[in-house]
């Protein structure tokens, strides 16, 4: 197809905080050595923000860095964390707080703050704009355009306007080529063009595998007499320890009386059974969160997933022509549970390393190994190494021996502890059949802290065109039915928080339907399906969630 | 000081709606003059002399009003609204088209679409779809009001006695000219205008099966809508959604019928004055929000349901 | 002819909104703005009429606070040839919003106005009549269906009823209904080239037009929400009660 092409030097794809840091480093570099450099940032949401849900308790170490005034120029970041709080609860009735002494000096957040990362980002967007970047919202990078040497040149915006067969509308606007000397992915966890790039370039080879973990939040407006702002609480243990699986919540007291709570559900999980948001919903009935959330209104909802490999599992993140940043790479800090100062942090080196080699040399198109150099010399790569085992600690140990190595090692060893550990199998792997696996029977919803999945999904503020092709693609038609319902009682229909995925009974038997303009873009089915059977494309630009605050 | 309601009608016949409008005047003043602006409209006028709450009938009949085009009948409301504290009008096509060009030749605010009178002054009004309700004040001496005529009972149309006064005429001001109506010709009402409307969902288990609801709606005289989840199962076009992504509709009656009641599809039809739900599963959502609830199997309710209503028309 | 289309910036279709803590306004804080969607279909159907010819220039027009400029961008980017921002903070009501326009009007001697037929926020529908009334202008709302030849105008407007057919000469008021048409996707380099186009921006105070309110919103709160009724055992009495209690059969 004959497409229309727009030239940058360089293109970013994803306006989180890796993609909007890079753009704005990029820039600024641009203009302290008066040079012309022209960057563009597409992003997949409606707006800025529309597509970011994070806790969030923020480190805001790379922010000083990219823009040391931003304590002056705005009250941009204005809660700091008063108290930190962990728990293990025992079961739904029980918590024990772990003494301060007792937790790992990753998880104290003195000094950072609590906030909407979809805020934060939409304040960067305004620093990139002002810097004269283009920011695209409502556009997605719908495949990666190579150069006639296996380079990356760029990508391809979506098409936009095609009917559900694949026919085009009257209203149809192919996508355009958006051509660039470098093209940063900076897509957030799972990214559907850097999971490409990767097979492509082979960029895992020689790392561990990716794992991911299932973030669901909700927002809640709570009653003032319980609300202490700067209170930030951690925890783990029940509910998913009755399935034996992994993960943790937490619980953070904003700023104007609002809470986020939420459940990070490993994916690794092995019961077919389990319910990532049933879980969470069964979470909030434990008389710890009860109590802050009785009286209040959940006015917001969403979810998506997180890499949780950290440093073993972080691919090689140069290939010619592109580079892969943040979340997109694996940049998060589990140990921390953070990925925010991390994710800005690469984005900063990225924009670093290409400056430097436009500077050197106007072409583009170049395997940047100076970035992986850049990486192994920054603060980054070292946060990242002592935390390296601290996932993979609790997956082999479990939660008492593999918390306990954590303590040793993140406050005693500071992340050195001379051991190195990893977990191979990918999460889609590990699920066992269904005939082998206890039924897990959630509670009903009580309408007050706990609700169910379509009313959730509606809080999402979830749109897509409705005509339109399907954008969770099924590789092998039959396998939804032959093998996931056969031997798994189909798990995509309760590992997906939005409810995407339903087996109905319909003349001839059981069928798979896929509610595709309830995708909340999480990424879970791309992940878990147990043949990788699912993959998820972006649909037309501007759908999906428009979380305001989240 | 008295209200001035202006009526809906095409010429022969009062509109319903304007009863609604009445009942609303009534909650404000005592006394309500009612304006019939048409073209050989008596009929409409003696009609509307006997509806109760009526004091007085202003009968505007000439040539220039026979298609009530605001840019005619604007003129002639602004010169009998003296003497008058508010105008009002039901929230109709015809009520919302000439309601705001009326205020604004009297340089008065408009309140659209009223669901209830607090006082006088004061007003409540659906905004952002329905999902909040504004309580607004009018500064103004006079208030221009459209309403909503599902919020309002309708007054009752017999037994009233108000005189009827002929008034005169502004005349033709030809700023716009009337081409033709099209009335669309269907067996059903309008999803969107209809005052029952009976909805399926995947309950109902395949396009044949909407069948049953079109001898029940052909009975209602009502109009066919459907969940979303049937509409995604193939069993009716995207046109008869009701929803969050579809219609969104306020009938007198809404029947559910085997539609669980997601939060989706409530938005679409929870401002229904009467909803019967009709649902095996005695734990879905709809019957929250349903007035009449029948747990049961809906291929047997829905025979049922028609042969009684066969059964007791007879 | 000249055309002017007026835009509102709204809260997106998509999203929800609540009242605040203390009811006395909804809670919008950072959630997405967009084109108010019938404004959108009038843009479209204005950038049409360019391309036809039957128009020589078409003006974007938004009023309110300096964010509305982005929608007066996105018009442009449509395919709009200018924009103008009528720059205040207040709040403005619909008959404000008339009797500015009007202003603009006047100054610019426009042809034709084309107006979205309600906001999504305050579902008001009545700019565009208050429009017509203080300029003493025809008025086709609630269009479906508009042909311009030479310096007629033929709509057809979406009634309770069906639709009707009016046409009117020049100069006068359309305001458009969802049928009217679908608005093209914007393209990429159309927001390129939108942002050199010409925005000018007023206040109010220079057009000379008085904006204090009319009316005062005293409250916002949610719907009553309904409650769970009765359960009938079956279809004998549920037309009974349908008939006899609820009487809308």
């Amino acid at each position: 197809m004959q497409r229309e092409s727009m030239e940058y030097d360089v293109v970013i794809v994803g306006g989180g905080p890796a993609g909007l840091t890079a753009a704005i480093r990029l820039r600024q570099l641009a203009m302290a050595q008066k040079k012309e450099l022209s960057v563009c940032v597409l992003e997949k949401g409606s707006e800025i923000g529309a597509h970011i849900l994070s806790g969030a308790v923020i480190d805001p170490c790379s922010l000083d860095e990219l823009i040391p005034d931003w304590r002056e120029q705005d009250t941009l970041l204005t809660t700091e964390v008063s108290h930190d709080q962990v728990y293990f609860l025992q079961n739904k009735e029980r918590a024990w707080q772990i003494p301060t002494q007792f937790v790992p000096a990753s998880m104290q957040n003195r000094g950072n703050y609590i906030a909407s990362l979809g805020n934060l980002c939409r304040w960067l967007s305004e620093r990139a704009e002002a810097l004269e970047v283009e920011i695209f919202p409502g556009f997605a990078a719908a495949e990666v355009l190579y150069g006639e040497h296996a380079e990356v040149a760029g990508v391809i915006t979506g098409d936009m306007g095609l009917a559900e067969d694949g026919s085009k509308k009257p209203s149809f606007e192919p996508g355009m080529e958006l051509r660039a000397k470098y093209t940063l992915f900076a897509e957030g966890a799972r990214g559907h063009l850097g999971k490409q790039l990767i097979a492509n370039y082979q960029l895992d080879a020689g790392a561990g595998a990716q794992h991911y973990g299932l973030g669901l939040k909700e927002l809640w407006d709570c009653d003032p007499q319980k609300h202490q702002q700067g209170l930030v609480i951690h925890g783990s243990g029940w509910p998913l320890s009755e399935s034996g699986s992994g993960g943790g919540f937490f619980l953070y007291h904003h700023e104007n009386n609002q809470i986020s709570v939420g459940l990070i559900v490993d994916l690794n999980y092995q019961n077919p059974h389990v319910n990532p948001f049933e879980e969470f919903q069964r979470l909030k009935q434990h008389p710890l969160l009860k109590d802050y959330l009785t009286g209040g209104r959940r006015v917001g909802y969403g979810a998506r997933v997180i890499n949780k490999g950290g440093f073993h599992a972080l691919p090689t993140m140069h290939m010619p022509g592109a580079l892969l940043i943040g979340c997109d790479a694996g940049t998060l800090n589990y140990a921390k549970i953070k990925g925010t100062h991390t994710a800005m942090k690469s984005g900063m080196l990225a924009a670093e390393t290409v400056f430097d080699a436009l500077s050197e040399d106007e072409q583009g198109g170049k395997d940047l190994q100076a970035y992986a150099e850049r990486f192994k010399a920054s603060w980054l790569c070292d946060e990242l190494y002592r935390s390296r085992n601290f996932g993979s600690a609790l997956k082999k140990w479990g939660l008492y021996l593999g918390g306990a190595y954590n303590y040793l090692d993140q406050t005693l060893f500071g992340g050195k502890f001379p051991l190195d550990l990893q977990d191979d199998r990918e999460d889609r792997e590990t699920l066992k059949e269904v005939a082998d696996c206890k039924q897990i029977n959630y509670p009903k919803p009580d309408g007050v802290i706990s609700f169910d999945r379509l009313s959730s999904v509606y809080l999402s503020n979830t749109s897509h065109e409705e005509d339109q092709p399907c954008h969770l693609r099924l590789q092998d038609r039959d396998i939804p039915l032959v093998i996931n319902l056969g031997h798994y009682d189909a798990p995509e229909q309760r590992y997906c928080p939005a409810g995407v995925y339903e087996i109905i009974e319909q003349g001839e038997g059981p069928q798979l339907q896929i509610n595709a303009q309830n995708c909340i873009h999480c990424k879970t089915c791309d992940i878990k399906d147990p043949n990788g059977n699912i993959t998820w494309m972006t649909p037309e630009g501007g759908g999906g969630p428009n979380y305001p605050n989240m | 000081m008295t209200v001035l309601v202006i009526a809906e009608h095409n010429n022969s016949e009062l509109n319903a709606a304007t009863l609604a409008a009445i009942t609303a005047a009534t909650q404000l003043k005592d006394a309500v003059n009612l304006l019939i602006a048409g073209s050989g409209c008596s009929s409409v006028a003696e009609a509307a002399a006997k509806v109760q709450g009526v004091s007085r009938v202003l009968l505007a009949d000439a040539p220039a009003y026979e298609h009530q085009l605001a840019e005619n009948v604007a003129p002639l409301v602004v010169r009998l609204a003296e003497g008058h504290t508010h105008l009002l009008m039901p929230a109709t096509t015809n009520g919302k088209n000439l309601m705001p060009r009326v205020a604004a030749l009297l340089d008065v605010a408009q309140i659209s679409d009223i669901i209830a009178i607090k006082s006088t002054d004061c007003f409540q009004r659906p905004i952002y779809a329905g999902n909040v309700i504004a309580t607004v004040q009018s500064k103004d001496s006079l208030k221009v009001v459209t309403v909503r005529a599902t919020a309002f009972e309708p007054a009752i149309a017999e037994g009233g006695n108000a005189m009827i006064d002929q008034v005169e005429a502004s005349g033709d001001l030809e700023l716009c000219r009337w081409e033709r109506d099209d009335v669309t010709e269907s067996t059903r009402p309008d999803l969107a205008q209809a005052e029952v409307v009976v909805s399926g969902g995947r309950g109902l288990g395949s396009a044949e099966n909407f069948q049953l609801l079109e001898a029940l709606a052909d009975k209602l005289g009502a109009a066919i809508g459907a969940s979303r989840a049937a509409v995604d199962a193939g069993f009716v076009s995207n046109d008869l959604q009701v929803g969050q992504t579809g219609k969104v509709v306020a009938p007198k009656l809404y029947i559910a019928v085997g539609i669980s009641g997601a939060i989706q599809h409530l938005a679409g039809m929870k401002e229904s004055k009467v909803i019967v739900a009709i649902n095996k599963d005695e734990d879905a959502p709809i019957f929250q929000i349903a007035d009449y609830g029948i747990v049961g199997d809906l291929f047997d309710i829905l025979p049922a349901l028609s042969a009684e209503l066969d059964r007791s028309v007879n | 002819m000249k055309v002017l289309v007026a835009v509102k910036r709204v809260v997106d279709y998509n999203v929800k909104v609540r009242p605040n803590g203390d009811g006395s306004d909804v809670e919008i804080a950072n959630a997405k703005m967009s084109m108010n969607p019938f404004d959108e279909i009038a843009v479209e159907e204005a950038v049409r009429m360019k391309e036809a010819g039957t128009a020589t220039e078409v003006v974007a027009i938004s009023l309110g606070e300096a964010a509305c400029q982005d929608v007066v961008r996105t018009a442009l980017a449509m395919g709009m040839d200018r924009g103008v921002l009528v720059e205040t903070d207040a709040r403005l009501e619909p008959l404000t919003v008339a009797k500015l326009l009007a202003a603009i009007v006047k100054r610019e001697q426009f042809d034709l106005v084309i107006l979205g037929k309600q906001a999504i926020d305050d579902d008001s529908n009545q700019t565009g009549q208050m429009l017509a009334a203080l300029l003493g202008w025809p008025q086709g709302t609630f269009a479906s269906h508009v042909v311009v030849d030479d310096d007629r105008v033929q709509v057809t407007r979406e009634t309770d009823t069906g639709s009707q057919t009016l046409s009117f000469k020049l100069p006068g008021v359309v305001t458009s209904d969802l049928r009217l048409n679908e608005p093209r996707y914007v393209k990429l380099p159309n927001i390129m080239k939108a942002k050199k186009k010409h925005l000018e921006k007023i206040t109010p105070l220079e057009l000379d037009v008085d904006i204090s309110t009319h009316l005062e919103t005293i409250a916002v709160a949610e719907p009553t929400q309904r409650s769970g009724g009765i359960k009938v055992s079956d279809a004998k009495e549920l037309v009974d009660k349908l008939r006899n209690e609820a009487r809308v059969i």
